[in-house]
């Protein structure tokens, strides 16, 4: 007789320790004692999220979902879920805007307790991405023979003005806009291109998309196509991407295969193909007038706006450019309707967000959320909290060219304007999240040096900003910073926003203004005090030895690269304060908290 | 294949519509579906599929295919696979190395039961099925 019912238990760290094994042994025991021990199976599962919540207890194949579950609720469990096939009401999750309602609650309306809304990541883990029949079976090209026989080009930039999608790559610009200006303006060629440009540290939003649904964004392209009047799409991608690059390859000559692109597609009379163009890695060529530039084979610098691409683009012709995540929303816009797309979301944002969660996370991964989900959603019921249990400091999101949120804004709905309301911004969606161990001004000083390598070096505020400003966190990491620097960080800062070129400059500073806005003091104990209390910078740090705990047990001398530390063995240690490099080894390793680091 | 008009697209979608709401493909009705984006791959997930290949052999199961896809975005425990045996729930499965690899074949495809201390589970609803 085959198992029937699957119980998952919750077994990650958060529910381990609120209980999940007493849960799981009280689980056992019942299905003995009830008699289905036959029936049932048992089994630990990793981390769901939701530890808020926790410890959670999930019965297959109805997918009851059980939260804040206590070993005494197992008899009940068991007896109504098991053997009489029913649901504990009580302990259903219940979505909080739900409460009100739970007496009347109806079983068949139970709330999905996940909050990821996935259109951009729809088919990433369902498909094969190497098989166009299996984007096919799931409506795709459906957008397309949709827009080629029953759409005209006014009706799609309708459908999407309606929706009110904004370009994901960051500025957040309406993309029914582009659109349009593209459209009305006559010319003998025309372009479409994907900025595939992904370059922020920490995010890889696009990556995935490509690597596991190629062909959503070869579909919005052309559409897009034959909306503005276009016959040729180039997709942008930097060479350091090869699985999506060559996932991209297959995809465009399955589709070739198939007459979804090339001349004459489905007998439409629309013409559109693509070519696939391989960037160096340059930060700046995500850009897009510098990405055009690199395109036509020239060094990759921005060049003044207007003309807007939109207008004069690629070899000077109307070109529409739109990033990876944005395209691969058309499609479902096009199927399901702008109207549909924008209930999703905030008034202003609608749809969704894809971000890259990394950091000090329990849960990193990939996250697609829509418009208007708070931080604290994001990291505490998703990303499963921080990791050892430490306190979370902020999240930084956009990338060099975003800002910190800290615990004050984990509350705030994440949109576009809100973000850029407390001095972030989107970015295209990569969010790091940091604790207690974490330096703000290491943190700023990281994002300063990447913009320093990556600024093209076109225009003065940007190549001279970025140095001088990097020069002065350096500065202050060392401990010799003057109250003078802290006001040129912002006097720089400030003229770069206004003078420099391109977003890339204009944008640069803001890892820094938003740091000194939001952790000032941070940044005086470092000049005032000399201190970083994360024990990050490293001129700032000292380590010592505790005379009255160390056993002498040698580990730390063992550990340390430099041979620092000396000590007779069963006597205490110290270290020679001219040689330490202050790497921390010997603090990691002391098991009788016997080294201080001040 | 030719290219196509727009009569024989619709006619391949709900071909292979059928084919996926069947689950039963050339007589395979296990499917076992390996998440290869570059993190998946980082991750190890090319020798799980090793594994899960080799131990498929070993066992002379006939009614198993084994497929990649993109990323689940489960990337904290990569390498993540998706197991779907008839009369049993879909399930996801994360740090799948190649001995969990093995283990499922034996636990699960064969014997009808989870591998414990592995399921994980979707991050979302399956939008375009709504």
């Amino acid at each position: 007789m085959a198992v029937k019912n699957f119980i998952l238990v919750c077994g990650g760290t958060a529910c381990e320790s609120s209980k999940a094994n007493d849960i799981f042994n009280a689980l056992k025991s019942e299905v003995e004692a009830q008699g289905v021990d036959k029936d049932v199976q048992i089994v630990k599962t990793g981390c769901f999220g939701f530890c808020e919540k926790g410890p959670i207890v999930k019965v297959l194949p109805e997918e009851a979902f059980y939260v804040e579950v206590t070993p005494e609720d197992a008899k009940e469990i068991i007896s109504e879920s098991i053997v009489k096939g029913r649901m504990v009401k009580r302990l259903l999750y219940v979505d909080d805007t739900d409460k009100k309602k739970e007496d009347d609650f109806d079983i068949e309306n139970i709330k999905f307790y996940q909050k990821q809304v996935r259109i951009v990541l729809r088919n990433c883990g369902f498909i094969d991405p190497e098989k166009i029949e299996e984007y096919i079976a799931r409506d795709g090209y459906a957008a397309l023979e949709k827009v080629l026989f029953d759409m005209s080009p006014d009706d799609v930039i309708n459908e999407l003005k309606v929706s009110g999608l904004r370009g994901r790559g960051g500025a957040g610009f309406p993309t029914w806009m582009k659109w349009n200006f593209t459209k009305g303006v006559e010319s003998d060629q025309k372009f479409i291109v994907c900025n595939a440009d992904e370059g922020d540290p920490g995010a890889y939003m696009d990556r995935s998309t490509l690597e596991g649904d190629p062909h959503s964004v070869l579909e919005a392209m052309t559409i897009a196509g034959y909306t503005v009047g276009a016959n040729k799409g180039v997709i942008y991608i930097r060479a350091e991407y090869p699985l999506a690059i060559k996932r991209l390859e297959i995809a465009i000559e399955q589709a070739r295969e198939y007459g979804l692109l090339g001349e004459d597609i489905l007998g439409s009379g629309f013409s559109f193909d693509f070519e696939i163009r391989l960037g160096a890695g340059a930060f700046v060529c995500g850009e897009e007038t510098a990405l055009l530039r690199s395109i036509e084979g020239n060094r990759g610098m921005p060049t003044p706006k207007p003309p807007f691409p939109a207008v004069e683009g690629l070899w000077g012709k109307p070109t529409v450019i739109n990033n990876v995540e944005t395209w691969a929303n058309v499609p479902m816009i096009i199927l399901k309707g702008g109207k549909w797309f924008n209930s999703i979301g905030t008034e202003k944002s609608s749809g969704t967000k894809v971000f890259a969660l990394t950091g000090k996370i329990n849960n990193s991964g990939l996250v697609e959320v829509p418009m208007g989900t708070t931080l604290r959603e994001i990291v505490f019921d998703i990303g499963g909290g921080i990791k050892d249990g430490k306190k979370f400091k902020a999240v930084q999101t956009g990338g060099p060219s975003g800002g910190v949120l800290t615990n004050d804004f984990l509350d705030t709905p994440i949109d576009f304007d809100q973000l850029t309301a407390i001095g972030s911004m989107m970015g295209s969606g990569g969010m790091i999240v940091m604790d207690e161990d974490d330096c703000i001004i290491d943190v700023a000083k990281f994002y300063q040096e990447f913009c320093v390598e990556e600024s093209c070096g076109k225009c003065a505020p940007c190549r001279i900003g970025t140095r001088k400003l990097y020069d002065i966190l350096d500065k202050i990491s060392k401990g010799k910073g003057t109250h003078k620097d802290l006001e040129n960080l912002e006097t720089i800062g400030n003229a770069m926003k206004k003078a420099a070129l391109c977003g890339l400059g204009q944008t640069a500073p803001n890892p820094i203004l938003s740091t000194l806005k939001y952790f000032k003091d941070e940044y005086l104990e470092h000049v005032d005090d000399k201190v970083c209390r994360a024990g990050k910078c490293k001129d700032l740090v000292r380590f010592e030895i505790d005379p009255e705990k160390c056993i002498g047990c040698t580990v730390c001398s063992r550990k340390c690269p430099v041979g620092c530390i000396s000590g007779e063995r069963k006597q205490p240690h110290s270290i020679d304060q001219s040689q330490c490099v202050k790497c921390g080894a010997c603090y990691a390793a002391c098991k009788f908290g016997a080294i201080k680091k001040s | 294949m030719a290219k196509m008009t727009l009569e024989e697209l619709r006619k391949l979608r709900n071909q292979k519509k059928d084919e996926l709401d069947k689950r039963d493909t050339e007589g395979k009705d296990v499917h076992i579906i390996i998440g290869m984006g570059t993190c998946g791959i980082a991750a190890g997930a090319k020798d799980s599929l090793d594994a899960f290949l080799d131990e498929i052999e070993k066992n002379k199961i006939d009614n198993v295919t084994v497929k990649q896809t993109g990323c689940m975005g489960l990337c904290y425990v990569e390498p993540t696979v998706e197991v779907k045996v008839p009369e049993m729930p879909d399930t996801i499965y994360g740090n799948v190395d190649a001995e969990t690899a093995r283990n499922i074949v034996r636990e699960h495809v064969l014997g009808k039961k989870l591998v414990s201390e592995h399921v994980f589970d979707r991050p979302s609803k399956d939008i375009v099925k709504e």
